[in-house]
C-alpha cells in the first residue's frame, strides 16, 4: 500500500489550492487524484474573462487562473496522478483508487482533503415532460464541448436557467454562431451576474424570460422545439400562457449540486441545505482528519473564494498530519443560519482550535434590498450590517474574531440573520 | 436629444440608468446610486469595449483547441468582425499562455493572445 501525509481528491481550483498551502506549510508527502486528464478542473472549460479579480487583481480567463495554481503546484513540486478515479474512501483513511496504468490502488493516508467539485442538475432532477431526443444538454457539457472539444452541439437553442453557466453559454454559441432564441428563467430574478444579464444577453439582443420554465419537449430522435409557458408565485406553470419556441438544442443551467458520493461512502456527516458536509472552524468534517473546501463543500460564485477555502483546508491539514493542533474542544459553538440565512459554513466552532479570525460564508435564501446581516453572541447583536442588496445568487461573509469570542462567557449559538431594520 | 436606458454592472444593485445624449455628448445621467454607475454609464454610451475570448484550432497538439483572448477591451461594434478573423486560423504547437496568436485583430491594434499551454504531440 502507498504511504503519503496528504491525499487530496481532485485537481480543480479548490485541490490545487489546498495542495500548494499546505506544502508551505510543511507537508512533504502529498498526492493529488484527479480524474481528468489534466489539471484545472472546469476552469479549463470556462474560457471567458473575469476571474481571479480578489487573488490576482485582474481579470484572466478559467484557464490562466488554473494555470497560475498549476504552476504552483509544479513548482512545489507537488505529486499528482492524472486519469486517475477515487473509487472509495475508508474512515481509517484508506483511499482506493484506479487508473489504466495501475489498475486498483490502495493509499493511506494521514490526512484527506475532499475537493471533487460540483456537479450540473440535470434533466431528470427537473421531471420536464416530453420525449427525450438528442439535443438536451447540460449548459456545462456544452460548454465542454464547444470550448474544449471543439463541436457546436446545434444551431437555434432555448437556454433554461439564467445562472453564469447559461448566460455565458448564450454568448458564447451566439458568437460561435447558433441563434439563442431566449434564455428562460423559472424564478422572478436571474440567479447570475448583473455583469453577465448586461455583456451576455443584452449585447446580442437575446431576451430573458423571467417566471417562466419549459412545459415541454418536442422531438423524437432529434429536439425540434420546447413550449415555454409563464410560472405563478409558486412556480406553477400557468395555463394558457404557453408559447411554442422551434429550436435544436436546449441547453439546462438549473443549479449545481456538490458531489459528495465518496463523502456519503466515508459516512461523514452531510448538511441538507447545501448537499455538502457539515464542517468545523477547519474545515475538517465529521471524521477527523478529513477536511473539505471549494464546491464540494458549497457552491461557490467566485473561484477566488473557493482558493481562499482550499488554502484554509491546506494549512488545517498541516496542524493535523504534524499534530500541532491546539489542544482541547471543551468548547464547541453552534452556527445557527436563520431568518434569511439558508445555512453557514462552517456549522460549529471548537473554540480552542480556531485561529484568531475565521471567515463565516452564508447564502440568503431570497432577494432582500437595504437590509442587515445580523449575527448574535447567544441574546446578543454583535454585528449589525447594512447590504444595499443581497440575493440568492451571491455568496456573502462575516468574519469572526477569537479574542470576541473567548470573551463573551460560556458562549454556546451564533445566529446569523437578515434583519429589516 | 437621445435617451439611452442602461443596467449598471458595477454590484449585484443593477441600478437602470437613463443616459440623456446630445449628438454625441452627455448630458445627464440618473438612476445610478454611486459614481461607479455615473462613469460606467459614460463609457457605455460613448465608447463601449468588451474583452473577447474565443478558441483557435490547434495543429500537432495534444489538445485540438486553444483558448484566446484579445489583451485589451476592443469596441463592441467589432466582435462580430473579431470572431471571424479567428475563425479560419490555426496554429502549431506548442503554445503557450500569452503567446500571440494574431496581432492587430481587425484594426483594433490589440493582440490576440493564447490563454491555455498546448504542448506538441
Amino acid at each position: 500500500m502507498l504511504l503519503y501525509d496528504l491525499v487530496i481528491v481532485g485537481g480543480g481550483p479548490a485541490g490545487l489550492a489546498a495542495a500548494a498551502s499546505a506544502r508551505e506549510n510543511g507537508v512533504e508527502k502529498i498526492l493529488i487524484l484527479e480524474r481528468d486528464k489534466e489539471l484545472g478542473g472546469i476552469l479549463n472549460q470556462c474560457i471567458h474573462n473575469g476571474f481571479g479579480l480578489h487573488t490576482f487583481k485582474e481579470e484572466l480567463t478559467g484557464p490562466e487562473y488554473a494555470g497560475r495554481f498549476i504552476e504552483i503546484v509544479k513548482e512545489l513540486d507537488i505529486e499528482y496522478r492524472l486519469n486517475t478515479m477515487v473509487m472509495d474512501i475508508s474512515k481509517d483513511k484508506v483511499v482506493t483508487a484506479m487508473n489504466r496504468e495501475e489498475g486498483l490502488f490502495e493509499i493511506q493516508a494521514k490526512s484527506i482533503i475532499l475537493a471533487m467539485g460540483c456537479r450540473e442538475r440535470s434533466r431528470g432532477a427537473l421531471n420536464i415532460p416530453g420525449y427525450r431526443p438528442a439535443g438536451v444538454y447540460s449548459a456545462g457539457t456544452a460548454q465542454r464541448l464547444v470550448n474544449m472539444e471543439g463541436y457546436m452541439p446545434g444551431k437555434e437553442v432555448v437556454i433554461l436557467g439564467s445562472g453564469d453557466i447559461g448566460l455565458i453559454m448564450a454568448r458564447r454559441m451566439t458568437l460561435e454562431g447558433a441563434k439563442v432564441k431566449v434564455v428562460a428563467e423559472l424564478m422572478p430574478y436571474s440567479g447570475g451576474l448583473k455583469r453577465n444579464i448586461v455583456q451576455c444577453l443584452d449585447d446580442f439582443g437575446i431576451p430573458l424570460k423571467l417566471s417562466h420554465t419549459v412545459v415541454d419537449i418536442d422531438g423524437k430522435e432529434r429536439l425540434k422545439g420546447v413550449t415555454l409557458a409563464e410560472v405563478d408565485e409558486r412556480g406553477k406553470p400557468i395555463q394558457g400562457t404557453e408559447e411554442y419556441y422551434s429550436c435544436d438544442t436546449l441547453l439546462l443551467s438549473v443549479g449545481l449540486i456538490p458531489e459528495n458520493e465518496l463523502s456519503r461512502g466515508i459516512g461523514i456527516e452531510m448538511e441538507p441545505v447545501t448537499s455538502g458536509p457539515v464542517v468545523n472552524e477547519s474545515l475538517e468534517t465529521s471524521i477527523e482528519g478529513i477536511f473539505a473546501c471549494g464546491n464540494v463543500l458549497h457552491v461557490h460564485d467566485l473561484v477566488d473564494y473557493v482558493s481562499e477555502e482550499a488554502k484554509t483546508a491546506g494549512k488545517n491539514a498541516s496542524s493535523y498530519i504534524k499534530n500541532q493542533r491546539a489542544k482541547g474542544n471543551e468548547h464547541k459553538i453552534n452556527l445557527i443560519a436563520t431568518e434569511g440565512v439558508r445555512y453557514t459554513v462552517p456549522k460549529y466552532i471548537n473554540l480552542e482550535q480556531m485561529d484568531d479570525n475565521l471567515t463565516v460564508r452564508f447564502r440568503v435564501g431570497g432577494v432582500y434590498k437595504n437590509s442587515y446581516i445580523s449575527v448574535y453572541y447567544d441574546g446578543e447583536r454583535m454585528l449589525h450590517r447594512k447590504k444595499a442588496v443581497m440575493a440568492p445568487g451571491e455568496m456573502e461573509q462575516i468574519k469572526l474574531e477569537k479574542t470576541k469570542l473567548q470573551q463573551y462567557k460560556d458562549l454556546k449559538n451564533i445566529t446569523v440573520k437578515i434583519e429589516e431594520e | 436629444m437621445e435617451t439611452r436606458e442602461l443596467i449598471c454592472i458595477g454590484c449585484p444593485l443593477g441600478c437602470m440608468i437613463t443616459v440623456q445624449m446630445e449628438d454625441e455628448n452627455v448630458v445627464s445621467v440618473e438612476g445610478n446610486t454611486c459614481i461607479r454607475g455615473d462613469k460606467y454609464a459614460r463609457k457605455e454610451v460613448t465608447n463601449p469595449t468588451r474583452i473577447v475570448t474565443s478558441t483557435v484550432k490547434v495543429l500537432h497538439g495534444d489538445k485540438n483547441l486553444v483558448s484566446v483572448k484579445t489583451k485589451e477591451d476592443i469596441p463592441k461594434g467589432k466582435i462580430k468582425d473579431c470572431m471571424r478573423a479567428l475563425k479560419n486560423i490555426s496554429v502549431e504547437a506548442p503554445v503557450a499562455i500569452g503567446d500571440v496568436i494574431l496581432e492587430n485583430v481587425v484594426g483594433t491594434g490589440v493582440s490576440i493572445i493564447a490563454t491555455k499551454n498546448v504542448e506538441k504531440q
